[in-house]
C-alpha cells in the first residue's frame, strides 16, 4: 500500500511539473460572453449568421428546421431566416462554389457547420473583434487573432474601419505585462530591432460604424453563441440527459452495493 | 424450465459450459480494485460491437461523404449522436481499461508461470486492439484521421529495400485515399472485431482453466481444500460473489463513462481532436500532427530514435520492440515472488520508474518537441538540442532497461516470505 502512495505522489508531482506553459504566447483573448441555454442570444445570433456569414460560408450539414431547437417556429424560420431554399428541411448552403471562393479570397472560405469545434468560442470571439484597416493586405483588412487571413471585414459597416494600435516595449517581459494591464484582445509581435510591439484594435473615431463597440462585442457574441450551438446542436440535450442517466446510476449503485455488501458478509 | 434445459443439455453442453467459465469456478476471495478491469474491457468490447453496428447503418465508407456522414449520424439520425459519443468515448475507456489491467498484471505479477499462456492472448488483444483502433480512426475522414494514418502507414515505408512498396500495398494506393477508407473500413468493422473477440475466449478459457492469480500472488489451488464447502481454503464461487462485486464495478464505471459522454465528449481535445471537425485534406498538412492519446508514449518512442545511418527505421523497430516485449515478461521476471507486496524495493523502483516514463513519454508523444525550448547553445554535446527530445531519449531507455535488466534485479530482488493464505 505504501508503494501505491508512493507512485501516486510521484505522478502528481509530475502532472504539476507538466503543467507549466510554454511561455510566450502571442495573443491574448477575451473569454467569449455567451451562454447556451440563452434562446433569445441564439435566435440573435441565428439572424447574424444568415445575414452576414451564409453568402460565402455554407453550413451544409445544418438545416433550417433544426432553429425550432431554439425556440423558433416553422413560420418564423420560413419568413425571417430562409433566403436561398423555401424548403424548411434543406441544409444551409451558398450558392458560391469552392472554385470561385478560391479565386475570389486565395483560400476557399471554409463551411461552418462545425467552426466552432474547430476554433472554439473564444477564437470565433476574438477573431470577429480582431479586424482592422491595413492596406498592405489584398483585402485592404488584416486580423490580429489570424493575420493575413484571406477574409475581408464583412462586418465593417457595424464597427466603421478599425485601426491596429502598436506600442513598442524593450522586451518580451515589458511588453507582456503591458499585454496583461490591457483588457481585452491584445497580441505581442517581435520587433525587427529585438523590441516587442503591443497591438490592440481601436475604432476610428472619424469613421464609426453603425454600432457603438459594445453594441459590436453583443453582436458577435450572438453570433459566437450561435455557432457554437450549430456545432453541436444536440449539446443541450446531451447535457440534460447526462444529469438524468448520473442520478440513476447513483441511487442504481447504492443498490447494487447494498445487495453486494448482503451477498458478502458470510465472506471471511 | 428443467425440461427445456435438460434437452439443450442432451443436445449441447450449455449447463457444463457455464458451471466450467463461470457459474462454478472458483476464484481467490481477496480481489480488489485492480481486477474490476477484466470485466469491464469486456463490456466496453461489447459497447463497441452493438454501437459500431449501429454506427454502420448511417455511415458511409467514402472520402467524398465519411465526414458529411458522421455529421449525419450527430445531427439527423435518432440517437445518432449517443450512439458516436458512445462509439468515440469508448474508443478511448477500452485503452484506459486495458491499460489499467496490463498494469495489474505487473503489479501482481500475473503473467508469472502457470499464466504464460493466458498473458500472451492478453498481448495478442492488446496488439489486436491497436490495430483495431487506428483503422477505426481514419474512418471519421478528418484532418487527424488523415494525416495520422498517413505518418503511421508511412512507418512502413522506411523499411529497408520492401518499404516503398509495403506502405503502397497498406494503402492500396500512393497516398491514403478513398481505396484505403475502404479497406480500413473492412478491418475496423470485420476482420479485427472478430480476431479480437476470438482471442478474448481465448483469453477466458485460458484464465478459466489455470485459475485466477490475486493481490498476494498465492496458488489457491496448492491449498487444501475445505471439507465443509468443498472449495480450496481461500477460493469463492465466482458465482454469486464475483458476479454481484462486478456489478458493483460496472455500475461505477458507467458512471465515470457517462460523466465523460454527456459532459466532456471531447476530453479537452484528446477523445475527440479539433482538428478532426476538419474535413481530411491531402493538400493541407496540419502545423502538428499527433497520435491519439493511447498511442503517444510509442509515438515519443518513435520520435526519440534519432535517425541512423540516412533511416529512420531504428525508430520504428524501436517502436515495436516497446510493444512486443511485453510478450517476453513470463521469462524475464526472475522473481522468487509473484506479487509487489513480497517484492523488494528493487522491482517496486523499477516498476515506478517504468510508469514514469510511460506516462512522460505519453505526454511528449502530444505535443511537439519544442515545447520545453532548447538548452542553451553553450552547453556541451546537449547545446542547442531540444529539451524534451533528450527528456523523451532518457525516459525510452529506462522503458527498456526496466525490461532487459528484470531477469537481472528481479533475481537480486530482497524479497518477503509469502504467507500460506491471502490476507
Amino acid at each position: 500500500m505504501r508503494t501505491m502512495k508512493t507512485i501516486a505522489t510521484l505522478l502528481s508531482l509530475l502532472a504539476c511539473s507538466l503543467a507549466f506553459a510554454s511561455g510566450g504566447a502571442d495573443v491574448r483573448m477575451d473569454p467569449a460572453p455567451i451562454h447556451r441555454l440563452d434562446a433569445e442570444s441564439l435566435q440573435r445570433g441565428a439572424r447574424n449568421f444568415v445575414n452576414y456569414c451564409l453568402n460565402c460560408h455554407s453550413a451544409k450539414y445544418m438545416r433550417y428546421e433544426r432553429l425550432k431547437d431554439i425556440g423558433l417556429t416553422e413560420q418564423q424560420i420560413k419568413d425571417n431566416l430562409m433566403f436561398a431554399t423555401d424548403k424548411i428541411g434543406s441544409t444551409m448552403t451558398v450558392a458560391m462554389t469552392p472554385a470561385e471562393g478560391k479565386a475570389w479570397f486565395g483560400a476557399v472560405p471554409p463551411d461552418l457547420s462545425v467552426e466552432a469545434r474547430v476554433r472554439g468560442a473564444d477564437w470565433l470571439y476574438n477573431y470577429l473583434l480582431g479586424f482592422y484597416r491595413d492596406g498592405s493586405t489584398p483585402t485592404g483588412w488584416n486580423n490580429l487573432v489570424f493575420p493575413n487571413v484571406g477574409m475581408p471585414h464583412v462586418l465593417w459597416t457595424l464597427t466603421g474601419p478599425n485601426t491596429v494600435v502598436s506600442t513598442e516595449f524593450e522586451d518580451h517581459e515589458k511588453a507582456s505585462a503591458a499585454a496583461i494591464a490591457k483588457k481585452g484582445l491584445v497580441r505581442v509581435d517581435p520587433a525587427p530591432n529585438g523590441k516587442y510591439f503591443v497591438r490592440t484594435v481601436q475604432a476610428d473615431p472619424n469613421a464609426q460604424g453603425s454600432m457603438t463597440p459594445a453594441q459590436y462585442q453583443a453582436f458577435v457574441a450572438d453570433l459566437v453563441n450561435y455557432m457554437d450551438y450549430m456545432a453541436e446542436p444536440t449539446r443541450n440535450e446531451r447535457v440534460r440527459l447526462g444529469i438524468v442517466v448520473l442520478l440513476y446510476l447513483g441511487v442504481l449503485f447504492v443498490l447494487v452495493y447494498a445487495l453486494k455488501r448482503m451477498y458478502w458478509k458470510d465472506v471471511h | 424450465m428443467e425440461k427445456l434445459l435438460n434437452w439443450i443439455d442432451a443436445r449441447f453442453p450449455l449447463t457444463s459450459l457455464w458451471e466450467s467459465q463461470w457459474g462454478k469456478y472458483v476464484a481467490p476471495r481477496n480481489f480488489n480494485f485492480w481486477y474490476y478491469f477484466g470485466s469491464l474491457a469486456t463490456l466496453v468490447l461489447v459497447m463497441q460491437i452493438v454501437t459500431g453496428i449501429f454506427l454502420t447503418m448511417n455511415y458511409k465508407p467514402d472520402a467524398e461523404k465519411a465526414f458529411g456522414s458522421v455529421e449525419y449520424i450527430m445531427r439527423d439520425v435518432q440517437w445518432g449522436w449517443l450512439i458516436r459519443y458512445m462509439h468515440s468515448t469508448g474508443a478511448s475507456m477500452f485503452f484506459v481499461v486495458v491499460y489499467l489491467h496490463m498494469f495489474r498484471g505487473l503489479m501482481y505479477g500475473s503473467y508469472r508461470k502457470p499464466r504464460e499462456l493466458l498473458w500472451i492472448f492478453g498481448c495478442l488483444i492488446y496488439l489486436t486492439l491497436m490495430g483495431e483502433a487506428f483503422f477505426g480512426y481514419l474512418l471519421p475522414w478528418g484532418q487527424m484521421s488523415y494525416w495520422g494514418a498517413q505518418v503511421i502507414v508511412n512507418l512502413f515505408s522506411t523499411v529497408p529495400i520492401i518499404g516503398e512498396g509495403l506502405g503502397t500495398w497498406i494503402r492500396g494506393d500512393y497516398t491514403i485515399s478513398d481505396i484505403t477508407l475502404n479497406r480500413f473500413f473492412a478491418f475496423h468493422v470485420i476482420a479485427f472485431p472478430l480476431v479480437l473477440l476470438g482471442l478474448v475466449a481465448a483469453h477466458l478459457m485460458a484464465l478459466h482453466e489455470v485459475g485466477s492469480s490475486n493481490p498476494d500472488g498465492i496458488e489457491i489451488k496448492k491449498q487444501p481444500k475445505d471439507p465443509a464447502t468443498g472449495l480450496y481454503l481461500d477460493g469463492i464461487n465466482s458465482h454469486p460473489y464475483y458476479t454481484i462485486k462486478d456489478i458493483v464495478g460496472v455500475v461505477f464505471f458507467l458512471a465515470v463513462f457517462s460523466a465523460i459522454m454527456f459532459f466532456l465528449p471531447e476530453m479537452g481535445g484528446y477523445f475527440l481532436e479539433a482538428n478532426n471537425f476538419i474535413p481530411a485534406d491531402p493538400l493541407k498538412t496540419p502545423e502538428h500532427i499527433a497520435p491519439v492519446w493511447y498511442f503517444t508514449p510509442y509515438y515519443a518512442i518513435l520520435r526519440a530514435v534519432p535517425s541512423f545511418m540516412d533511416s529512420q527505421f531504428w525508430g520504428v523497430i524501436a517502436m515495436g520492440v516497446a510493444v512486443m516485449i511485453f510478450f517476453f515478461l513470463p521469462w524475464l521476471d526472475k522473481g522468487a515472488v509473484k506479487s509487489i507486496r513480497y517484492r523488494g524495493t528493487l522491482y517496486k523502483s523499477w516498476l515506478a520508474a517504468f510508469v514514469v516514463s510511460f506516462l512522460v513519454l505519453g505526454y511528449l508523444g502530444v505535443v511537439p518537441v519544442t515545447v520545453w525550448g532548447q538548452f542553451p547553445e553553450s552547453w556541451p554535446i546537449l547545446g542547442g538540442a531540444d529539451k524534451a527530445t533528450v527528456v523523451a531519449r532518457l525516459l525510452t531507455v529506462v522503458y527498456f532497461l526496466f525490461f532487459f535488466l528484470m531477469p537481472w534485479y528481479t533475481r537480486r530482488d530482497r524479497t518477503k516470505p509469502v504467507p500460506e493464505r491471502v490476507r
